[in-house]
């Protein structure tokens, strides 16, 4: 275990490093990341307010609401692996991590806390300039506020897993773009990115019950939103419990199966 | 036409490459597809809700759709490939061999590579501008079919220059390969009327990104919304832009000393 807290407190000095010498895209990445659900909140809010001021059990403010906790939730469990993995394994630069004694998966892990630390103050300022600017607020339970904690760092792991799993396509093609592609499009819908999952058709709604996305960022949403019961907040746990034990037997499967394929391409 | 043989040149080489790779073109068709059938699926999704969108009725709201599409294509087609291709050769110094070639300097930048795929977009994005009018049914005369097309040109020259500006900034600092980043990002957002949005977003998207050009302002064109003043204005800001890069790429220039060269 101690070798292992000494990997990702090195990690982290990496990384800090790292983003002070890349500042600028640093500021690009975070208007990515605000802009989408920003403009989803003012698409939302001018339909509520023109059909008498809410859509469904949301009203003007709890649009607001929703999407700015959305932003903060899909910030803390954003991973950019996909993007990373194909051009390890073209370039070969895999070759290296694969002789180090632990799992690559740790310092990518570390390096995604470590930026978050950094980025998450920077989020949390803007959702509350948001929240004033919008007249909104979120005045959870005391236990959902609670249980919040554990539901968004399950959601973390699950999506950190998922995702890592799904760069290793890289193993077998080069074209993962369209792979990364089809992956995006099912979260936006089904994780609740365009809009409060209630308001989809409701076939797509039964979808979302037995996929994960939902459960890595509408389900904490909801929660911290005050919008679940205590049954229901269970449940979604119990989902997220099931989904973090399929996604990492998948990991190691395809981990296993990947190392193989993997001829280190430019090596 | 020296400039339009230029470009041609370069297509032509491009085709050349893409044709050994035409499994491209199967992926580049799918994911314009899925981010077609993504954007629609939004707007079904909205539009069960409310039958105007801050005054847009659906059908307009999806010729916005094409035209996003569209000039979504334009850029990622010929304007982005070529800033992105001169801020790499700035660091790397084979600009050189850009600066070399007899023909204006800076029209070889702005033409050097063509990315053919993109095409894809600009067929559907004009395909569900057309869809759209059809559907409108409203008689588009000649008037404002002429004063779309001013501002669609308008539009992408004010996109242009503005992309040139920014990719000439590699000449002052050399590390700026995501800055064109921001553009796609920011892009998104035209995605929607921008009259939809609180007036600094709107004014942003306006006068800091001109995403509001390329996209909302060529569609109220044609859906008669245009007052003359923003007519005039467009045009008026798509000259002085073009010239403000020109003199950027000018002074850019001559700053440049060839890196590795």
């Amino acid at each position: 275990m101690k070798p292992l807290v000494q990997l990702y407190i090195q990690q982290f000095k990496t990384t800090l490093a790292m983003m002070f010498q890349y500042r600028a895209s640093l500021v690009i990445w975070t208007i990515g990341q605000v802009l989408e659900p920003l403009v989803y909140l003012i698409v939302w809010s001018v339909v509520a307010n023109s059909s008498g001021g809410s859509v469904g059990s949301y009203t003007t403010a709890d649009f607001a609401a929703y999407f700015i906790v959305l932003m903060l939730v899909n910030q803390v469990t954003y991973t950019w692996i996909m993007y990373e993995f194909e051009y390890r394994v073209r370039e070969g630069i895999l070759s290296a991590a694969l002789l180090k004694p632990v799992h690559p998966i740790h310092s990518d892990i570390a390096d995604n806390i470590s930026s978050k630390i950094i980025t998450l103050p920077i989020m949390i300022a803007i959702a509350i300039i948001f929240a004033f600017a919008f007249h909104t607020s979120v005045a959870p339970a005391p236990w959902a506020i609670l249980a919040f904690i554990p539901v968004l760092l399950l959601a973390f792991l699950i999506r950190f897993i998922l995702e890592w799993t799904l760069a290793q396509a890289a193993f077998w093609t080069t074209r993962v773009s369209a792979i990364n592609q089809s992956y995006f499009v099912a979260f936006l819908f089904l994780s609740g990115q365009i809009a409060p999952l209630t308001l989809l058709p409701h076939a797509v709604q039964i979808l979302s019950l037995l996929l994960p996305f939902r459960w890595l960022i509408n389900f904490p949403v909801e929660l911290l939103l005050g919008r679940l019961t205590m049954v229901e907040t269970l449940i979604g746990i119990g989902a997220q419990f099931g989904w973090l034990i399929v996604s990492i037997v998948l990991l190691r499967t395809v981990w296993r199966a990947g190392v193989k394929a993997y001829t280190a391409v430019g090596a | 036409m020296n400039y339009f043989r230029i470009f041609l040149a370069f297509l032509r080489v491009s085709i050349y490459v893409e044709t050994a790779y035409r499994i491209n073109f199967i992926i580049q068709l799918f994911q314009s597809l899925l981010n077609l059938g993504m954007t629609l699926g939004g707007l079904a999704i909205i539009f069960t809700y409310t039958n105007l969108l801050g005054g847009w009725q659906p059908y307009e709201v999806l010729a916005l759709v094409g035209v996003y599409f569209l000039v979504g294509g334009i850029i990622r087609l010929i304007i982005q490939p070529g800033m992105e291709e001169l801020i790499e050769s700035v660091r790397d110094g084979t600009l050189d061999f850009r600066l070399a070639k007899p023909a204006d300097a800076q029209a070889v930048v702005s033409l050097q590579r063509v990315e053919i795929w993109e095409i894809l977009d600009i067929i559907l994005g004009l395909g569900v501008l057309i869809y759209a009018l059809l559907k409108l049914g409203e008689i588009i005369g000649v008037p404002q079919a002429a004063e779309f097309a001013l501002m669609l040109t308008a539009g992408s020259i004010i996109i242009y220059s503005f992309f040139l500006i920014l990719s000439t900034l590699s000449f002052w600092f050399v590390r700026v390969e995501n800055i064109l980043v921001i553009f796609q990002s920011v892009y998104e957002a035209g995605r929607w009327p921008v009259s939809l949005y609180p007036g600094w977003l709107r004014y942003g998207l306006t006068f800091i990104v001109p995403v509001a050009f390329a996209t909302t302002i060529p569609v109220e064109a044609l859906t008669s919304r245009l007052n003359w003043q923003t007519l005039a204005g467009a045009i008026a800001l798509s000259i002085v832009l073009f010239i403000v890069s020109r003199i950027f790429w000018k002074t850019g220039l001559k700053r440049y000393s060839g890196a590795s060269a």
